[in-house]
């Protein structure tokens, strides 16, 4: 078998059809991260004994004919997701020592799903950033060039899928932490709608955001896998009764008469060479029988600073937990960022300030809400680049308290919205880093999102093309 | 009389008796258990692990300000208040800020004077820290269980109302069913804000809090003591210090804990891991009808429908067990001709042991004891005569003050009688017979 040439449904496929075993396709899997994570840094801990025992055990249920959904397939997870019996670091140092009594809601539908776990990925230190290079682990490389960064938070993540050193990777984005390292790797990254998927165990960042999701190679694989996450969740009280629908039973459908909404301030300020090929996939949709829209979006950079006061006082209060008596690190443990964040989030909470800055900011996210949907009465989705760069050089991050925010300013106003959006490569840049376009869908709009994002990959398989590592 | 009124208000924490804790499947039932052995991610306050409401919790606590008179806020929430101590997991209590459950309700006291409630929300507890061999010790059994704080108004200036107000508010807990409000083991935690002005219409321009006393008698005790203290210090010119307090049993005197100056800012914001809670018209209109009868209610009840003084059916009406029995007694009773004001006495004055009597048992032991006194009246009068008649000598000698000559007229009435008799009633009889 050859692991670069593997998708999920590919590789149900294959096992099925008994083509290879679990264990010699998770065995090839740890012995890619042996030869290329050195070089990558994607994972934090890599769970091989685990992994093979799973492994086994995934083959033994196929023998007796189980029907679990993804049986067998290996995947990667995030380190911010707890992971019964399997350190979780948050890679930041002040877990260094943690191991977790249980599994988050995701990590539980995986495993039910009878996926194998190869191990945990890294991420900016508490999810704090948008490099994976403020990780009390070090940085992870771009597999695309390892001069230059993955983005973040879910870096890790991104890159193990990039670099083949996992099928499928499990991220969490609070504003652009799965799109934008997807977008940087070159890879897809599907952000559910907040509340689609359960948060239960995701160790947490900003609170009312985050919203675990798939980073896949495919955008069937996504599909594949965001229907064994879905759901409503009896351990999140913000997760969604919705019916979760059939993802995959639309997605193939064509795009003729879909509207595809263009807002000009999505483009400000954005690379030339990611501008043309966005508006390369947006003329591609066109001749796909799709409606072009230009619509009108409050600018992005609105969202920055409704973003930043929320997320920082969320963080301030979610972080306090780890206040020296548990856990076994003290405080000093805590990187420059997350120090920065505490106090920036404590200050805007603090008496006077309020209503000022939290209050002020919720009421602005109102504002946006309100915008989004008024603009998903005329289209269906929303079309536009995902980064205004491409992957910046390794130390980008230097001195740049505002990095991650300038970084994710295009996915910013939809995380605040909850909406749902993905991830899509398009292209490479004259340096040969990858390009993503985004496609936001409303809250709840993952069919639609991924029947776009499908149309578009059956015209451009960009994920046949590997880096080379 | 001073010249200062006193103006006080009250906050108490009420633990609800749930089966689960506040916001995870834990067992409630923590009490005497061993430490960290009701304990999961949720209360212990992992990383990740995220609170979900405890409806019935919520159900009740709305339950207790229907009952304090308040309105209910349909739309309410919880929020987050952010403060490092030992005992608490997660950094920040989950509690309630601007949207309460309940707000603006009264109490009423005897002396007609009412008690506003300024607000009834939803909390939750914290571990319990013991101190041993230099040790602290941190116990999360009782992380998370279900507290209901009810805030009143600054409307108390006398002790003696405020204890009259807590064994109101003990009551209605009781009788709603929603915590055992058991002051030894912490159910009922109480702090009263202590202030002394020149201008009862006037708050004074500092307040004492005393923090987390566990008994009615403590609460009047401390508030004695600080108004003498208080009163101490302006009366020298001097302002107290705005501070929280405490009271020291073993010393009779409170002692400062925490100035103004630690006054802590809880950087309160709305809760992200809990959707805003709705209560519909629909809803509090069926927590109304779910309502047991009030302790006040009950109260007005018993004088009307039994005709029993106010004094007796303040004393019927203190605990429902109590009351139901009475009701059943009274029933049994009219079938029996014994008035409810006669079982009414019995219960109160023979102070009967419900549990071991039934009400049809009690109805028996009245009607019985009536029965004897009904004949010995009759009866008892021509005996005595005879007996007066007979013995001269003792009667005379009665008559001078010799008390033993009575014992033995009592004798003779009792060997007359031929059988067991209240002594106390028949000697009450020769008494008067003899004066």
């Amino acid at each position: 078998m050859d692991i670069k040439k593997l998708t999920i449904t590919q590789t149900l496929k294959d096992l099925k059809a008994k083509k290879y075993s679990s264990v010699e396709l998770t065995q090839a899997y740890l012995d890619r991260i042996e030869h290329v994570d050195p070089t990558i840094n994607a994972y934090v801990t890599v769970t091989n004994e685990e992994a093979l025992k799973n492994a086994k055990a995934a083959d033994e249920k196929r023998a007796q004919g189980s029907d679990a959904a993804l049986l067998g397939i290996p995947l990667s997870v995030k380190d911010n997701f707890s992971t019964n019996g399997i350190r979780t670091t948050a890679s930041s140092k002040v877990l260094d020592g943690y191991i977790p009594p249980y599994d988050a809601t995701v990590v539980k539908k995986i495993k039910d799903a009878g996926m194998v776990l190869l191990g945990k990925t890294n991420l900016d230190a508490w999810a704090h950033g948008s490099s994976t290079e403020t990780s009390d682990y070090g940085p992870t490389k771009n597999p695309w060039n390892t001069d230059h960064l993955p983005g973040g938070s879910s870096g890790g993540a991104a890159a193990t899928v990039a670099a083949d050193e996992a099928l499928a990777a499990i991220g969490s984005e609070t504003a652009g932490s799965i799109r934008q390292p997807a977008g940087w790797c070159g890879v897809v990254g599907l952000k559910p709608t907040y509340g689609r998927v359960s948060r239960y165990g995701v160790i947490a960042m900003g609170s009312s955001l985050d919203s675990p999701g798939p980073i896949t190679k495919t955008v069937e694989d996504s599909a594949l896998l965001l229907q064994v996450l879905a759901g409503k969740d009896p351990l999140d009280a913000t997760t969604s009764s919705n019916a979760v629908p059939n993802y995959l039973k639309n997605m193939k459908d064509k795009i003729n008469g879909i509207k595809i909404g263009i807002a000009d301030d999505y483009f400000e300020g954005v690379d030339d060479e990611i501008k043309a090929k966005v508006e390369e996939a947006i003329k591609q949709f066109e001749q796909m029988g799709a409606t072009i829209k230009k619509i009108k979006l409050f600018p992005p950079k609105y969202a920055i600073a409704v973003y930043t006061i929320i997320q920082r006082a969320e963080v301030s209060s979610n972080l306090a937990r780890f206040d020296g008596i548990r856990y076994g690190k003290d405080r000093s443990y805590f990187g420059e960022e997350a120090k920065r964040r505490i106090m920036l989030g404590t200050y805007t909470l603090s008496a006077g300030y309020y209503d000022q800055y939290y209050n002020k900011a919720m009421k602005v996210r109102t504002v946006i809400i309100n915008n989004f949907n008024d603009a998903f009465k005329d289209v269906d989705v929303i079309v536009g680049p995902t980064s205004p760069t491409t992957a910046l050089p390794i130390g980008a991050t230097e001195g740049q308290a505002m990095f991650g925010e300038l970084a994710d300013m295009l996915v910013e106003p939809s995380s605040i919205a909850g909406l749902s959006g993905i991830n899509m490569p398009v292209g490479f840049s004259k340096a040969g880093l990858p390009i993503g376009m985004q496609i936001i869908g409303p809250q709840f709009g993952e069919e639609i999102v991924l029947r776009v994002g499908y149309n578009y990959e059956q015209k451009n398989p960009l994920y046949e093309l590997k880096p080379k590592l | 009389m001073s010249k200062y009124t006193p103006i006080m208000g009250l906050e108490v924490h009420v633990e609800l008796k749930t089966k689960s804790k506040m916001f995870c499947g834990c067992s409630a039932d923590y009490f005497g258990k061993a430490p960290n052995t009701h304990v999961c991610p949720v209360c212990l306050g992992l990383p990740g692990a995220l609170p979900v409401p405890n409806k019935t919790a919520i159900e009740w606590c709305i339950k207790i300000a229907l009952a304090l008179n308040c309105k209910i806020n349909e739309f309410s929430k919880f929020d987050r208040k952010n403060y490092f101590y030992p005992d608490l997991a997660k950094g920040y209590q989950i509690s309630q800020y601007d949207l309460p459950f309940g707000h603006d309700g009264y109490v009423q006291l005897s002396n007609d004077k009412r008690v506003r409630i300024m607000r009834v929300h939803m909390e939750e507890d914290t571990g319990k820290l013991t101190h041993e061999d230099g040790a602290s010790l941190i116990d999360f059994n009782r992380s998370g269980l279900p507290l209901v704080e009810i805030v009143t108004e600054p409307d108390f200036h006398d002790a003696k109302d405020v204890v009259e107000y807590l064994q109101k508010l003990q009551r209605i807990v009781r009788y709603l069913d929603v915590s055992n409000a058991d002051m030894e083991r912490g159910d009922m935690r109480l702090e009263p804000n202590i202030s002394l002005s020149l201008n009862p219409k006037k708050l004074p321009n500092y307040k004492v809090e005393v923090k987390n006393i566990n008994s009615f008698k403590f609460v009047e005790k401390t508030i004695i003591y600080e108004l003498k203290r208080q009163e101490a210090l302006l009366e020298k010119g001097e302002t107290p210090a705005q501070e929280t307090r405490g009271w020291d049993e073993t010393r009779q005197k409170t002692f400062s804990q925490r100035s103004k100056e630690d006054a802590q800012d809880y950087r309160y914001f709305p809760e992200p891991d809990i959707p805003p809670i709705r209560t519909r018209k629909e809803d509090i209109e069926s927590f109304i009808s779910e309502m047991p009868e009030l302790p006040d209610a009950k109260l007005e009840r018993f004088q009307k429908e039994y005709t029993i003084p106010a004094y007796d059916a303040e004393i019927l009406t203190r605990e429902k067990s109590l009351a139901n029995y009475f009701e059943e007694a009274a029933k049994v009773g009219q079938e029996n001709k014994v008035t409810p004001k006669e079982i009414a006495n019995t219960i109160i004055n023979k102070k009967i042991a419900i549990e071991q009597t039934s009400p049809a048992a009690l109805i028996k032991q009245i009607v019985s004891g009536k029965q004897t006194v009904q004949i010995d009246e009759k009866e008892l009068k021509k005996l005595i005569t005879e007996v007066i008649s007979e013995n001269e000598k003792a009667v005379e000698d009665y008559k001078k003050g010799k008390e033993a000559s009575l014992m033995f007229i009592l004798g003779q009435v009792m060997r007359k009688l031929g059988r067991k008799a209240d002594t106390k009633i028949i000697l009450h009889a020769i008494t008067e017979q003899l004066a």
